[in-house]
Order: C-alpha cells, then structure tokens, then sequence
C-alpha cells in the first residue's frame, strides 16, 4: 500500500517528516519498503524556452536559451516537442535526478548546456502513469506557470510516499480513512470525517432497475445511479494521489471510483447504464462460462468464480476485475454504482487464477460492510462535484451481513494484560490506549473493562488482539525482557546424528547440503528398492519435480560440479532424509550417504580411493556405532544397474540389508568413483552391543602364521568364517596380511595369508596345545574349501 | 724398573692418541693389558724382585694397567659415540616435507549453526525434538490457526504432493507435534530444527532453507510465560549467535499461530546500528518471528488456554550462517564446491 501523504493529511494531522513516520508506523507494526518524496528530483525551476535553433552538429538536438527568472540558460535539448514560447521544467546545474543522474554544466557537439529541460517521466514520476505526449516528450506546463517558480509545488506533485508492506490481518489499512486512524493513535490526533454531502433527485432507482443475487459469496449489494456524467480529466490533486498511490489516471469517473476505494478500502465498480439491462445479478459461472475483461482477455470461467450478470450473461468478475462490455467510455452518460462483499475466500482463489488487482487484495482480507455504505455516498458527492452528475434518489440494497459483525464488546481483565505481556501497565495507560485508537469504552472498574472494537478493525475478535494493541501503542521497547523463572530440568537432545556427523568428520569427508527435490528421471537410480516416487504437484521447475528416495544422485551431481570447478579428490558426505510411498502409506528415513573419488590420503604416499578406502570407513562408522561383529559385507542378490557389478557390496547387519556400497557403473561414470549409503533408521532400529569392559588376560597371545591356496572365487569372509569354526576356545582372532594371485600359484587360485591368533584366559597355552588347534584349522581349511598349505 | 714402567705408560698414552677405529682400540688393548703385554709379564716375574721391592712394583704396575684401561675404555666410548653419530647424521630428513595424512572433513556451516544453537537451548533445559519434512497439511496449517483459504497461507507458498501432503514451509509444524504428541499435557520447552520447503527461488531466497522454532509452554498458575519471558529468552539467543552487543527490537507483526506477534530485527552487525547498504540504512536487520502462542492453537492442541500460556518463536538459520561466517551469496550454501566446504574444516577458538 502506497500512503499518498497529501492524501491522508485530508483526515488527520501530520507534525513529523515522512521517514519519521515511516520510523513511528514500523514501530506499532507496519513494516515499509521505502519512503519519499514523489518527484524527488532537486534544484527544478520554472523557465520559459525564449529561442529554439536546430543543433548545428546535430540532426535531433535544439539549441535553447531558457529564462529562469534570475538569468537566460543556455541548454541543449533533445526531445522532439521542444519549442520557444513554452513554459518547461528546468534541471539546473547540480540537480540530481532519480536514477542517479547528476546535472553538470557541459559542451555538447561544440554548444555549451548549462541545465537540462526534463521530461516528467524524467523527474520521478514512472511512464506507466504518464499521457502518450508526457512518454515522449518534454513536458510542458500551462501559460500561467510563473518563471523561476517551484515546477513541483505548482504541478501539486509536492508530496511524499510511503510505500507499506502490511500484514495479512490488517486489510483497514489499506484505505486512507484506516491509515488516519493509526497514524492518529500513534501522536494521539483525531480523525476528520469524511464528507458524503450531495443532492439526490426525488426519483428511486428501485423503481428501475433491480438486484438478484443469486449466491450467499454475496453478503452485501448496493447500487445507485448517477445520471448526465461529463466524462474528462480528473483535476489536479485526484490524479496525482492516484499516481502517488500507484493507480494511473484515465479519465474522472473511473479515477473517481479507484480513488474512493482509496479513501475507504471499498472496491467500487462503475457501469454504463445504457449498455445495461434493469438488473444486476450475482451468481455463480457456468462451467466453460466466457466473459472477456477489462483488459480484453478472454477468460473461460468455472463455477467456483463468482460473476456480476445483467440477468443473461456475465459482464465483471466480481471482486476482481470488471468486463469490458459495460465499461465506462468517453462516451459514457449514465453510470451505475456498485458497492459490494464478495466471499474472501472464493476473490482469493479466482484472482491467485486470474489477476490480482488492487480490488481483489481488498476483498480478499475483508471489509467492514460500514465502509461499503461510506463508499457509495462519497462517490456519489465526488460524481456530483468532479463530473457533473445528477445522483438518483434511493439505492438497492441486497445486506446480510451479520449485525454480530457491526461493532463487538470485547472484555479486558488488566491483569491479563500484565501476565501476557510480563508487563506492569496501569489501568490509566491501557485505557488511553484505546482512546488513542478510537475505541470505545463502554465500562470500566479496577479490573477491567468493556472495549467497543468499531467495524473497521476486523482483525479483533478476542482479549489477546486488544492486548497486541495495547503492547503495540505502549510500545514493546518499554517492557524489559527477562528469562522465564521455570522449575530447572535436563535439556535433551539425541545425540547419534551428531555424532555420526563427527566421526565422517574426522574421517575426512566434507559435509555437503544438498537439495531434497531432484528429477525424476534420477529417482530410482543406485536401488533396486520398490517404491513409487513422491511427485510435486506444481514444481517451480522439471529440474525439481520429485522428492529424492537416495541421496547418492544428489552427491553424484555434486561430484559432477566440483569436477567441473577443477576439484578433483572429493570426499563427501551428508545426512538427510529420503522419501517414499508404498501403497497409501507415506515415510521418510535418515540415510547417511558418502562419495569418494580421488586422493584420500595426503602428503608423499597419495593413494587414490578405492573400494577398501570407502568399505573401511563404512566398517569404521558401524565399529564406532557398536556393530563391530555384526554385521557383514555381503554381494548384492540382484546386481544394481548404477553399480559395478564386481565392486559392489550390500551391508548386511544382523542379516538384514542397511546399506549399499561400492563403484559407480563405470558407464555412469568413467573415472573410479565410490559411493557408500546407509538408512540410518534402519540400521539404529538394529541391537548394538553395549560398551562394557572385558577382563585382559594376564598370559601370552600366540601368533601364528599360515598361507593358503584356494579357488579364487572363494572370499577371505569364508575362510574366516571356517578358521573360526575350527578355532574352538583358544582361537582369539584372525587376520589377512597378503592376497596374492600369480603365476606360480597357478591359474585361478589365490593365496591368502592370515596372521592368527591364540590365548587363554588362565594360562600360557603350551607349543603342543597351540599347534593341535591349528591343525586342526588347516585340516577344515583343506576339507571344506580344498585349500592347499603353502610351505 | 719403575722408569720402564712408566715408559709403557707414556708409550700406550701416545698411541692410545693415535687410535681410530675400534679395531686399533681391540689390538692396543691386547698389546698393553692382554696376558702376553709387558706389564702382564712384569706381574708373572714380580717373584725375582726383592721382598721390598715386591708390593711396590707390583702396586705401581697394577695402578698403571688400570690407569691404561680406563683411558682405554674412555676412547672406546668416544669412538662408539664418533660412529652413532655419523651414522644418525646420514639419516638426517627433510624435515619440511608434508606429514603422512588423510584429508580433513569439514562440518557444513548450517549444522555447525544448528549445533551450537542445540548446545544453547539445551542447557537451558530445553528438549531438541524433530518432525517430519513430509508434513500434512493439518500440522502445516490447520493445527496452526491457518485454515484454508487463509490470505496468510500466501506468504507460504508450498510444495504439495497431494491435497494432504506437502513438504513442511515452516518448523512450526513440529509445535502443534509438540502439543498433540504431549499426552499428559505437561509444560514443554522444546526446540526444532531442520529443513523447509517454499516455492521460491532467488537471490535471497532459496526454495530450500532451515529454520529452528521454539516452544515454550507452562501453567499461568505457576509459572506464566509472558512476552517478557519471550524478550529475554531472545536476547540471549541473538547475543550467543550475533554477538554481545547485538541489541533487538521488537515489532508487532502478525502470524496466526500467535497473538500477540512480533518480528525482531537486531541490529546490524556490519555497521553496528549506524546505517549501512546491509542493513538499507536503517541499522536494523530482520531476523526472528515470534510471540505468545494464540490461544485458537493451545486449544486445537489440547492445551486449555484458560491454564497455560506460552512463547513460540523461529527463525532461519541459513541467514544466521551467513551473518556468522560473512558468506555472501545464499546459493554457496547449497552449491557445495569443495573450495567452500573446506573452509569450514577446523575449530574457531573464542580467546
């Protein structure tokens, strides 16, 4: 909302400069993008062009002299419609105009400029709202424009704009009658009335034409007629509070309409009578319904947009925009004067369709049905004064709205004023607050009082929002903040996520934060998981349209883009949420994934990772997270298409799946790339042994060393496995120091080194003891995997 | 006889000078003191001296072998030295060569923002609780006092899935959570934080973004949560983040889930209040929205307004990294260029 001060300065009194009240409105709660002057170009005079001679160097440049009171400039001008005798707006040396234009004494092509003679659009004020010479051209001012005048002040564009963003619950501001209000409780001055006084002829207009409304989005209707209009241009100070208010001026009968909805915050809707029937109707569309708008667009409608009929056809979008069958012309006589309520809800949802208008936002937060009465008597007086009209006796009139609606007593306890805000407000100053505001008391004793909330302020139905109000004329800044006195208590929080987020820390890999919403051409990638993907409605873009199920695509791209910025060793890892649908049933799990490709390691011994560099920090976040022994790296049962089929491996924990890892299909990815992801709700789902200490024993371990040949499709997991079997109580562990595959092992067989492990906890095994064990290993080893000793 | 004595003395003093090796060391060794050297002789025919002579000689003898021996073992010792020395200086390494390492992770800067702000609350007795990023539109909206059709639903354009699914656009979500999964209806004092979804997208925004939100719920009876309680509890908050003299202002505001609502600006931590392009020269910077939880929401929750009052507030976190860390272009925060992640790699230690 644009506040026109010259505007609102109709109804109450203004002591301090614009920024000071832009300053004093955010205080109680109205927030502002800027606040100026109109026109804030400076040093503009008056001057009238005494000579005017084509640029010698030049094919479009005048050459002027320009008497500005004090002395004759001599200025360069470029626009087409410059010529002697007219009286201009000069730019005088030092002048800064908006965008930053600075006015310099200069030579151009060989002639000296000392000033420059400006356009309007030029001085501030935006084309949009200018007349096709003003887009043009200089502009030029009436003959009586006295030289060495303030241009502004005599153009009546002296005036100053604030430029609110308000908030959803208060649409009384956006009138000027609701901006007097709180400006007028902020340094406590009265608000003028507004002036509704006109002559009616004896006729009644429900002679003549009728409403139907035919819907209940309709709460209040109200027509009336002015007869014999004179259709021209506004004056002075109705067009330029229009444009100070953002809304360009056409002609006086539509300006009188928007600037009415101005003062009062009341959509009005002007019609031509004569291309009119006897009645108006309000309805619901038709579905497929066509009603082309103001604007000249063709609009195809269905029945949840509520239209304005002449009985047949629809002829305005109610609420939002009229249509172009029955607008005001030049030509226009007779004009019909609609005031009305439509449904918030359904303005909201057909303008978020079609158009937002400066109508639509006022219905959409609500308007008091008093204003809507206000509204039609002061356009009524303004057709009266501005465009000649004769208004007609009587109005139709179609009203239900709720007379609860009128004007509501609400309750306030002082003592709840003081518990909410932790405040000491005494009753004097709450009740000043309300006098401030214009509301009225109806009783008062030392504990409370009755408050009449007027119509105008919607957004107060309970004691808290006359509590805001008191906080909000108060002023917050005078109650003193304090910690809650609370009864003390443990704070907690889960810490697993946050150490999980440590340990990838500390082994190296940089936390990424990427976006959850991918396409969906990458959803079902790196799983063979079924679930159906979780598609927006509306994306901004295709790029985003589904919900990820695995994070490994979003660090895939991220991999993709470090690549492309030169980053070559990247280790990353992020935490986040997955999502999925089965059936109708809707979930989301913490998945921790990782990516690795590069150097891991630093300094002279550099080693590209590889699928036991990503496999170890797999085993080091589940040792950490007291899995050690639990869980196993296992082949994937049906290969994952993303994934090289040879180095991938799913993990295995307590037999159930909780996670991927491995290569990057190379045809996915060319360079050796290693992913690692993990569902963190499944695997912390999993019983992790608990940290107690064990007894040390007191004896010697025994180490011994064997090396074994095996078919080379055997795994190291399975010779484990069985050296464990066979291991009986002595065996403590086993260890794979070499993996060797060469010719003079022979073909398709591998050699596997373990370093064992033996010891009791009582005593020190004896050399006998230990080497019955072992062979007892060998001799497993031998029958079950056919494996060959290797002296 | 003591002369000849002495002159084997002088002779090993001189050679024992001349040794180099441990080798020449062995051999003087055996030439002087072994059991075929002169004085090992002299002591095997002290019998043919005189009984005066006797102890005198052989005392002296003895003394000299054990003077030899000891200056002996003194070279021996320089010259073991002499070698491990020469030896270790061989060994000598470029000492400025890089360290044996793997790299160093970094912790994303928002959750280094969200970690301390969890350390904070928390030690002020608060529960960190967390909601669901795939929200229903009744915990979104409905149980926050925004039914539909609500202009205010417009600030918050969503991404919905279905008519009842969407990505959660605000923590808040987690307060009617909160309340709702709160069976015994006892005060809370919990935070949220996490991901938020709008359908924005530019410079400042990102359609992605992080909020924390707070809730604090107690009897009016006993404890009454009021505004001031509000004020103080984000002062301490902004200061922790911002600094402290970061001082806040409080505007009332409007969201539905409150009433009274305020938005809190700080101000500026470039200029510190004096007016800079950061700030549009007003001192101030937007930062919080908050107030005392509506009465409408303690209801639809199960929280009988008539016993309990209470403060919410929220706020996003991806603005306070950047104050914090001076990042800025919002988009670095998603982009994730190795070049920028590992920034963040080490502690920032407050001294």
């Amino acid at each position: 909302m644009k506040l026109s001060l010259n505007f609102v300065k109709d109804y109450v009194d203004i002591a301090v400069p614009v920024d000071v009240l832009a300053e004093d409105m955010t205080r109680v709660g109205n927030e502002y993008d800027s606040a100026e002057k109109l026109v804030p170009a400076t040093k503009l005079i008056i001057g009238e062009v005494k000579t005017c001679e084509p640029h010698p160097d030049s094919d479009h440049l005048h050459v002027c002299t320009v008497d500005v009171g004090k002395e004759v400039l001599n200025i360069v001008c470029g626009a087409p419609n410059v010529k002697a005798g007219q009286k201009v707006i000069v730019a005088l040396a030092g002048a800064e105009l908006p965008g930053g234009v600075k006015i310099k004494k200069s030579n151009i092509r060989g002639q000296e400029s000392n000033g420059m003679i400006c356009a309007l659009y030029e001085i501030g004020i935006d084309k949009k709202y200018l007349s096709e010479e003003d887009k043009n051209g200089i502009h030029v001012l009436p003959d009586d424009a006295p030289i060495g005048g303030d241009p502004v002040k005599y153009m009546k564009l002296n005036d100053e704009v604030i430029d609110f963003d308000l908030t959803a619950n208060r649409g009384d501001l956006l009138s000027i009658l609701g901006m007097a209000y709180e400006i007028g409780a902020i340094y406590d001055k009265k608000v003028r009335d507004i002036d509704l006084s006109h002559n009616e002829t004896k006729d009644d207009i429900n002679d003549t034409f009728k409403l139907k409304i035919n819907t209940p989005n309709c709460s209040l209707f109200l027509a009336k007629e002015v007869k014999n209009v004179t259709i021209k241009e506004s004056p002075d100070f109705i067009k330029n509070r229009l444009i100070a208010s953002g809304i360009r001026p056409i002609n006086n009968v539509v300006d009188i309409s928007n600037y009415v909805m101005l003062e009062c915050g009341q959509p009005l809707h002007f019609y031509d009578r004569d291309r009119l029937k006897d009645c108006l109707e309000v309805r619901q569309a038709y579905n497929g319904e066509k009603l082309t708008t103001l604007d000249e667009v063709e609009r195809t409608l269905d029945e949840s947009d509520l239209v304005i009929s002449d009985g047949e056809k629809s002829i305005g979008l109610a609420g939002v925009m009229g249509g172009l069958s029955t607008e005001v012309e030049p030509t226009t006589k007779n004009v019909i004067i609609e005031a009305a309520i439509f449904d918030s809800v359904m303005v909201r949802k057909t303008s978020k369709k079609i158009l937002r208008s400066e109508a639509s936002n006022r219905f959409e937060k609500g308007i008091a049905p008093n204003r809507t009465y206000m509204a039609i008597e002061r356009a009524c007086k303004l057709l009266e004064e501005y465009a000649d009209g004769t208004v007609i006796g009587g109005k139709c009139v179609y009203d239900k709205t709720d007379t609860a609606r009128k004007s509501r007593l609400i309750e306030i306890k002082y003592k709840d004023v003081n518990d909410l805000l932790g405040a000491n407000i005494s009753k004097e100053e709450i009740l000043d607050v309300f006098r401030r505001l214009d509301f009225e008391i109806d009783y008062s004793d030392n504990e409370k009082a009755g408050v009449w909330v007027p119509r105008r302020r919607l957004d107060i139905s309970i004691p808290e929002d006359l509590i805001e109000e008191v906080s909000r004329i108060y002023g917050v800044d005078n109650i003193e903040g304090k910690l809650p006195v609370v009864p003390m208590k443990q704070g907690s929080k889960n810490g697993t996520i946050r150490a999980i987020r440590n340990k990838m820390v500390d082994l190296g890999l940089n936390e990424t934060l990427t976006y959850v919403l991918i396409n969906d051409k990458e959803v079902h990638k790196y799983t063979n998981d079924e679930f159906e993907e979780l598609r927006l409605l509306d994306p901004m873009t295709e790029e985003r349209n589904v919900l990820r199920y695995s994070l490994i695509p979003s660090l895939v791209k991220t991999y993709e883009y470090n690549k492309a910025h030169y980053n070559k060793d990247v280790s990353i890892f992020e935490i986040g949420k997955g999502f999925w649908k089965k059936q109708e049933e809707y979930g989301e799990n913490q998945k921790l994934c990782a990516l690795m490709t590069g150097n891991y390691f630093e300094g002279l011994n550099k080693k590209p990772v590889d699928f036991y560099v990503i496999k170890g920090v797999a085993e080091e976040i589940l040792d950490f997270l007291g899995y050690g022994g639990r869980y196993s790296f296992v082949y994937p049962k049906q290969s994952i298409k993303e994934f090289h089929p040879g180095q991938t491996a799913e993990i295995s924990v307590n037999g159930d799946i909780v996670g991927v890892l491995g290569r990057i299909h190379p045809e996915e990815i060319k360079e050796p790339v290693f992913v690692l992801e993990i569902n963190l709700d499944r695997l912390l789902a999993k019983r992790a042994s608990k940290m107690t200490y064990k007894e040390i024993s007191k004896y010697p371990t025994i180490n011994k060393d064997i090396a074994i040949i095996v078919d080379e499709k055997i795994t190291s997991k399975e010779v484990e496995t069985e050296i464990k079997k066979a291991g009986g109580r002595l065996f403590l562990k086993s260890e794979i120091f070499d993996v060797y595959e060469g010719k003079n092992i022979g073909e398709g067989k591998k050699s596997l080194a373990y370093s064992l492990s033996f010891g009791a906890q009582d005593r020190t095994l004896t050399d006998e003891e230990v080497n019955e064990v072992l062979q007892k290993i060998i001799e497993r080893l031998e029958k079950v995997l056919k494996a060959e000793l290797r002296s | 006889m003591e002369d000849k004595i002495n002159e084997i003395k002088k002779a090993a003093e001189k050679e024992l000078e001349q040794v180099k090796s441990s080798n020449e060391l062995k051999e003087l060794k055996i030439k002087y003191l072994g059991k075929k050297s002169e004085l090992s002789e002299m002591l095997k025919s002290l019998g043919k001296l005189s009984k005066e002579e006797r102890p005198k000689i052989g005392a002296l003898v003895n003394e000299v072998k054990k003077e030899i021996e000891e200056k002996i073992n003194a070279t021996e010792e320089k010259i073991r030295e002499q070698v491990i020395k020469e030896k270790l200086e061989k060994e000598k390494i470029d000492i400025t060569l890089p360290g044996t390492k793997i790299k160093r992770g970094s912790k994303h800067p928002l959750n280094r923002v969200i970690e301390e702000i969890e350390d904070l609350f928390v030690s002020m007795g608060y529960d960190v609780v967390e909601g669901p990023e795939l929200e229903t539109d009744e915990f979104c909206f409905e149980r926050l006092n925004l039914p539909e059709g609500h202009p205010a639903r417009d600030m918050q354009d969503s991404f919905y899935i279905t008519d009842e699914y969407l990505l959660r656009t605000q923590t808040s979500a987690v307060q009617a959570r909160a309340m709702v999964a709160n069976k015994e209806k006892t005060p809370i004092r919990i935070i949220t934080l996490g991901k938020t979804y709008r359908r924005e997208d530019d410079a400042t925004h990102s359609h992605q973004f992080n909020q924390i939100e707070g809730l604090v719920v107690d009897r009016k009876d006993t404890v009454n949560i009021s505004l001031a309680d509000l004020k103080g509890t984000l002062e301490v908050f902004m200061r922790k983040m911002l600094g402290e003299k970061t001082e806040l202002r409080f505007r009332p505001s409007y969201f539905p889930f409150t009433e009274p609502s305020y938005e809190v600006d700080v101000t500026c931590f470039k200029c510190g209040g004096k007016g800079c392009p950061l700030c549009k020269h007003t001192g101030w910077i937007e930062v919080l929205g908050s107030g005392m939880v509506h009465p409408n929401v303690l209801k639809m929750n199960g929280y009988d307004p008539e016993i309990y009052s209470g403060f919410a507030f929220g706020t996003g976190i991806d603005r306070l990294a950047m104050f914090k860390y001076g990042i800025t272009d919002m988009r670095y925060l998603y982009t994730n260029d190795i070049k920028f992640l590992s920034q963040f790699d080490r502690m920032d230690i407050e001294n």
